[in-house]
């Protein structure tokens, strides 16, 4: 009662006009979604015939399995969607933990070390955030073929490892464990590496719950690296996967086999931001700091 | 910053950052030395002949209609894009930090967009305004609209400005609604009681308090625009028809990979290096700023 009554000056009746409007931005947040959905359990024929019906229909589960087991055929003989999938987790993870380890041990060394070049070696790290890899892109696929990783899993995943948020975010962190804990770990005659693995560590945990679904989420939808380093359909992620299948002509795309594989691209990182929201936007505010 | 309690270990920092620089030197650095390098060449796609022009290569680059073309395309793709995605985000954050029940569930559903490939996104849009098979270019048909993205470069341009938007709404959505949950109701509580009605008080008080917010989400978007849409402008119109959608980053892309003009590429590239530079100082230097503040 009394809480209803502190914001009664607040509210004047417009409540049913917000719920309104955020209805219409999830309408329109999940309409490219749901016809994708409807499409995907139609057959090509179906959807032919514009407009295509607004209802799914009963070819769901043949559309998927086909999609899933078999991929498509056309002019771009894809590999079966499951190994698309594959790839794209395999990617994502290696991506994730590769940033995660390597930005977290940067970080550590540069907030509990002192030592000669440290200011050097941080403006290096902090230098590469100016340095994306879409206006670098000739360059760093020549390094990449000559160094022979052109077609693998590690030249697919390898140049997208460094990450300068990643170290920036912890390092911030870092340096907000108090001079206490540091200074009874060296009486107690406790190397630094066992503080990383006792203190540190346990007390970065959310901070690395948060950084890994932001990562996990990035790593997913990685397209322009992916699409350069990879010419092996076998290799390919599904966000690639996806944009071959449409090829350059709509003529003969199966356009309910493509939303289903669609759909399935979707789902896994849709899945953690639903799952892990708030480590998602933790991890989000934190990594625009 | 600085601790004031460190270990002394000399050799362990070395390696702890082992790893981070290693990747950094081989994949950062030699690659954005190489572009600037490059930049300087004139060489044949075979590596046959290699000559140095200085800065010939930025003089055709900038001496080119298509490349300034591209410059203009670019700059009014990018404030469609971010303007599109601001102003919903906005409107949907005031909307859900009035609301007191389901907010969680709104938030939570609103933020799905984020998690899709800019690609996919682009692919959703695609389907649904496909000339010959989608459902809304079937409405708009019966609307009476020509809409024909495969032959008309605006109708093209609108596709790949509302897929890029959609998707970034989300983002802008919640740090607006973080910025307006900080706002003290007390404020607003006054000022309701001193009889400002809602949209005054949003002009006269949540408006200015949420600009530090709204010029971050600004810089953002505009990085965002610039750079992370290369995959929905693939997947939708590879930068056509007739490079009515190529941006600057799609260029880059194009004349690198497909035309091979590497030198050209290169100081393009080396363009776009400035660009994000002077990006990400505006970004950090307004960050300090407002760090100051609070």
């Amino acid at each position: 009662m009394s809480a209803a009554h502190n914001s009664a000056p607040l509210q004047s009746g417009v409540n049913w006009l917000a719920h309104g409007v955020l209805w219409l931005g999830i309408a329109i947040t999940a309409f490219p979604l749901y016809i994708a959905f409807v499409a995907s359990s139609l057959t090509p024929q179906d959807i032919a015939q514009a407009p295509m019906p607004l209802w799914p229909g009963p070819h769901l589960l043949d559309n998927y399995r086909q999609t899933l087991i078999q991929g498509l055929k056309g002019t771009y003989l894809s590999p079966p969607v499951w190994l698309m999938l594959w790839n794209s987790l395999l990617m994502a993870l290696i991506i994730a933990g590769g940033k995660i380890v390597v930005s977290i041990l940067s970080a550590y060394a540069l907030a509990f070390f002192r030592f000669p070049g440290r200011n050097v070696l941080f403006w290096m790290i902090f230098l590469t955030l100016m340095l994306p890899v879409e206006v670098r892109i000739l360059p760093t696929y020549e390094v990449v073929s000559d160094l022979g990783l052109i077609n693998s899993m590690a030249g697919l995943t390898l140049p997208l490892i460094a990450s300068a948020t990643g170290t920036l975010l912890f390092r911030q962190f870092f340096l907000t464990i108090p001079d206490e804990l540091v200074e009874a770990a060296r009486m107690d005659g406790a190397g630094p590496l066992r503080f990383f693995k006792d203190v540190v560590l346990p007390l970065s945990a959310t901070n690395i719950a948060a950084l890994t679904v932001i990562l996990f989420i990035f790593g997913w939808n990685q397209y322009l690296w992916p699409l350069l380093i990879t010419t092996d359909n076998r290799l390919d992620t599904i966000v690639v996967g996806i944009t071959k299948m449409i090829g350059s002509g709509d003529a003969a795309t199966d356009w309910n086999l493509v939303m289903a594989t669609t759909l399935l691209a979707v789902l896994p990182p849709v899945l953690v931001v639903v799952l892990m929201r708030r480590w998602f936007v933790k991890g989000l505010v934190d990594s625009e700091k | 910053m600085q601790r004031k309690v460190v270990f002394p270990q000399k050799g362990l920092p070395y390696w702890l950052l082992a790893p981070q620089l290693a990747i950094t030197l081989v994949f950062f650095f030699w690659p954005g030395g190489q572009a600037m390098y490059m930049s300087l060449l004139l060489q044949d796609p075979f590596g046959h002949s290699v000559q140095f022009v200085g800065l010939e290569n930025f003089r055709l680059v900038f001496a080119d209609e298509d490349y300034l073309q591209a410059v203009w395309r670019t700059a009014y793709f990018s404030l469609a894009v971010t303007v599109l995605a601001m102003v919903p985000g906005l409107a949907l954050a005031v909307m859900a930090d009035r609301v007191i029940k389901g907010g969680t569930a709104y938030t939570t559903a609103m933020l799905v967009p984020y998690a899709i490939a800019p690609a996919v996104a682009g692919v959703l849009w695609l389907f649904m305004l496909n000339p010959s098979i989608g459902v809304m270019a079937w409405w708009l048909k019966h609307a009476g609209v020509a809409w024909n993205p495969t032959l008309d470069g605006s109708d093209a341009m609108w596709l790949v400005i509302l897929a890029s938007a959609w998707k970034q709404v989300a983002y802008n959505f919640l740090f607006f609604l973080a910025g307006l949950q900080a706002i003290p109701k007390s404020l607003l509580e006054a000022a309701a009681i001193d009889g400002a009605r809602p949209f005054r008080r949003f002009y006269t008080i949540v408006f200015p308090l949420l600009s530090p917010t709204t010029f971050f989400l600004l810089v953002v978007g505009l990085v965002y625009a610039f750079f992370d849409t290369f995959g929905v402008i693939d997947a939708v119109s590879q930068g056509g028809p007739a490079s009515a959608t190529e941006t600057l980053v799609y260029k880059v892309y194009k004349d690198g990979i497909h035309s091979l003009d590497l030198g050209g590429s290169a100081a393009q590239s080396v363009v776009l290096m400035v660009i994000v530079v002077a990006l990400t100082m505006i970004q950090f230097r307004f960050i300090e700023r407002r760090v100051h503040y609070s």
